[in-house]
């Protein structure tokens, strides 16, 4: 009987073990949100010596929940010259290719589970670097989108600005990448971390990992480079008219990039699931992917409390003038380094 | 499989094609197209042409469209001007339109009509791939490689004069 | 090769059911009190004084153009990169021709002030 369910079964399996990690992969990215938003909120109290939420629940861990679900109970107002369509579509682009460009990164090394090998990935693609930078990009759209349908000229001010630095940056971006890629000769995010396996390439490539996380802090919206969202000049950006579930979800979006792009900056730079020290198995493997993440979110946190914003056109020509040469420089350099 | 991949994506695209015409809103439009080239970057990985699916997506959906979003928002039609109004009247380009199309259908089932497209060759399976194109492209069309910098420096320079101009007045 | 597009036309799915089902949940959920100058949007308190809809600089389109350019050029990296070791000092000199031929270009657009943001 269990026989004949399993041998039906057979050919579908991919399928089926496809379908399970994506819904477990994409529910513990929406779950981590709130989280997230609770660690920042405590750590932000911590740095400017106060307490942050401790009054919901133990250490305050209630507080994100409750807030999440206070907001979906919120009205959703649309303001009447919006274009209504295009209103509801912006938040979930943003959030679509948030959860989307997570799919080809391995968070451990393959295991096996009942005889069956299983890739601690949704989707290995050969050039997986490639979609995520192909995916991200399209996230700019639920930004300009935001900003065009609200009718309001601090969304389109920020849907503008938001979107130029977007674009800016996602070359610095690309270019810092490009000198790992030479290092290992491949696209495919698995192979980049077994070729860390003895030494990771923030010792190798230190200049590179600058740049790259610089343009990911940029690329993420982040404090310093927070701009589209200046609260005093823009009140809050290409998000202005948003309201309840629908705010949150450009929230959603902006925190799943920031743990898409901590996990990026992990695989690429700080050895992924490589432990070094610990003995080296899936599980130790994952501990150490997560803590490499979350140091890195904490960093992304530390940054906020720590820089002022800057200025628009700093912003510009930082990223054209000073960045984009380096990041030229380096690859350069890295690549005759690599033949001579 | 891959016909049953094939034939909801080609419907969508065409369906989305007709959408960037027919769409009244500037955005509307820009918002079909480029649903249209992620669908095609679809048709292409189902060809096996992985790298170019890839770059359909970062290239055309990614970089140009967000050139033509800034357009869309840079010009900023106002209020009754967001409706184009060009496609009233002239009969006389619409039936012209209507022949060219008629025209191209006919000519088109008539190439395909004679072909032998039920067993198509077999590609290699790493026919499209980064290496494949790659080593084309550094290897034998090394010339047509460096003449597209030229070309990227002559669009680099074009832009820098035409939009320098305007800000100068 | 097809099949490992399988997981990422899952992930497909599932994003698209999150993201379309929040935005569903938040449409039905919440409370609908509607009133005109509730559906204004947003000045501080007062109603509008000046339309949206004025035109921007001209900055933001050449940025646009020069990105549009530096992502066709860094997109010819990405297959260079991969096949480096094999073209050997061949490879390196046909991409520093390249690189050389777009610095001009980069530096031209600076000099002219292309880059310059006021």
């Amino acid at each position: 009987m269990i026989d004949d369910i399993v041998h039906f079964f057979e050919p579908y399996i991919y399928l089926i073990v496809g379908g399970v990690k994506a819904i477990i992969i994409a529910v513990a990215l929406t779950a981590v949100v709130p989280g997230l938003v609770w660690l920042e909120r405590r750590l932000m109290g911590r740095f400017q010596v106060r307490l942050g939420p401790n009054r919901v629940g133990p250490f305050g861990l209630g507080q994100p929940i409750s807030d999440s679900i206070k907001l979906l109970f919120k009205e959703s107002i649309i303001q009447s010259s919006a274009d209504k369509f295009l209103f509801h579509l912006a938040p979930a682009i943003v959030v679509f290719t948030a959860i989307l460009s997570f799919a080809v990164i391995p968070i451990t090394q393959p295991f096996e589970i009942f005889g069956q090998t299983i890739g601690p990935w949704i989707a290995n693609i050969d050039s997986g670097i490639l979609f995520i930078f192909a995916i991200s990009g399209m996230g700019i759209y639920g930004k300009v989108i935001a900003g065009l349908s609200s009718n309001s000229k601090y969304s389109l001010m920020g849907g503008l600005r938001s979107s130029a630095q977007m674009i800016s940056y996602e070359l610095t971006l690309g270019i810092a990448a490009l000198s790992i890629i030479v290092m290992t000769g491949s696209l495919n995010l698995v192979d980049m971390v077994k070729s860390q396996e003895a030494v990771p390439f923030i010792l190798v490539q230190p200049l590179a990992f600058l740049l790259f996380f610089i343009a990911g802090v940029a690329e993420t919206n982040r404090a310093p480079f927070d701009l589209p969202e200046a609260e005093q000049e823009l009140v809050a950006g290409f998000h202005t008219e948003y309201t309840g579930m629908k705010f949150a979800m450009f929230f959603m979006g902006e925190y799943i990039n920031m743990v898409t792009m901590s996990s990026l900056v992990t695989l690429l730079f700080l050895g992924g699931w490589n432990t070094y020290i610990l003995p080296q198995n899936a599980l130790t493997g994952f501990l150490a992917f997560a803590f490499k993440v979350l140091f890195l979110l904490c960093f992304f946190i530390w940054l906020r409390s720590t820089f002022p914003r800057i200025r628009y056109d700093r912003l510009m020509t930082f990223g054209w003038k000073f960045l984009l040469p380096i990041a030229i420089f380096n690859l350069l350099l890295t690549s005759a380094l690599k033949v001579l | 499989m891959e016909l049953l991949i094939f034939y909801p994506i080609g419907t969508l695209c065409v369906f989305l094609a007709l959408g960037v015409v027919l769409n009244k809103s500037p955005i509307g439009s820009a918002m079909c197209l480029i649903g249209m080239m992620l669908g095609l970057a679809a048709v292409f990985a189902i060809q096996h042409a992985h790298f170019i699916a890839i770059l359909q997506v970062i290239i055309y959906a990614g970089a140009i469209m967000v050139l033509f979003m800034f357009v869309i928002m840079l010009l900023n039609l106002k209020g009754d001007d967001t409706v184009w109004k060009t496609r009233e009247g002239n009969t006389l380009l619409t039936g012209l339109g209507a022949v060219l199309v008629v025209g191209i259908l006919y000519k088109m089932t008539e190439i395909t009509g004679g072909g032998e497209f039920d067993s198509p060759t077999p590609i290699q399976e790493t026919f499209g791939t980064t290496v494949k194109v790659g080593t084309t492209l550094f290897t034998d069309f090394v010339l047509p490689f460096e003449v597209a910098s030229i070309l990227l420096l002559a669009a680099m320079i074009g832009a820098v004069v035409l939009a320098k101009s305007k800000m100068d007045d | 090769m097809l099949e490992q597009y399988i997981g990422a036309g899952i992930m497909l799915l599932v994003a698209t059911a999150i993201a379309c089902g929040m935005v569903l949940l938040t449409s039905i959920l919440g409370p609908k009190h509607q009133f005109p100058d509730k559906m204004e949007p947003f000045e501080c308190g007062e109603s509008q004084l000046v339309s949206p809809r004025q035109r921007f600089s001209v900055k933001f389109y050449l940025v646009a153009v020069l990105f549009v350019l530096f992502d066709i050029e860094a997109v010819f990296f990405f297959p260079w990169a991969i096949l480096f070791q094999r073209l050997g000092v061949f490879g390196l000199v046909e991409m520093f021709l390249f690189i050389l031929i777009l610095g001009v270009g980069l530096a031209y657009v600076w000099i002219r002030g292309g880059l310059d943001w006021e």
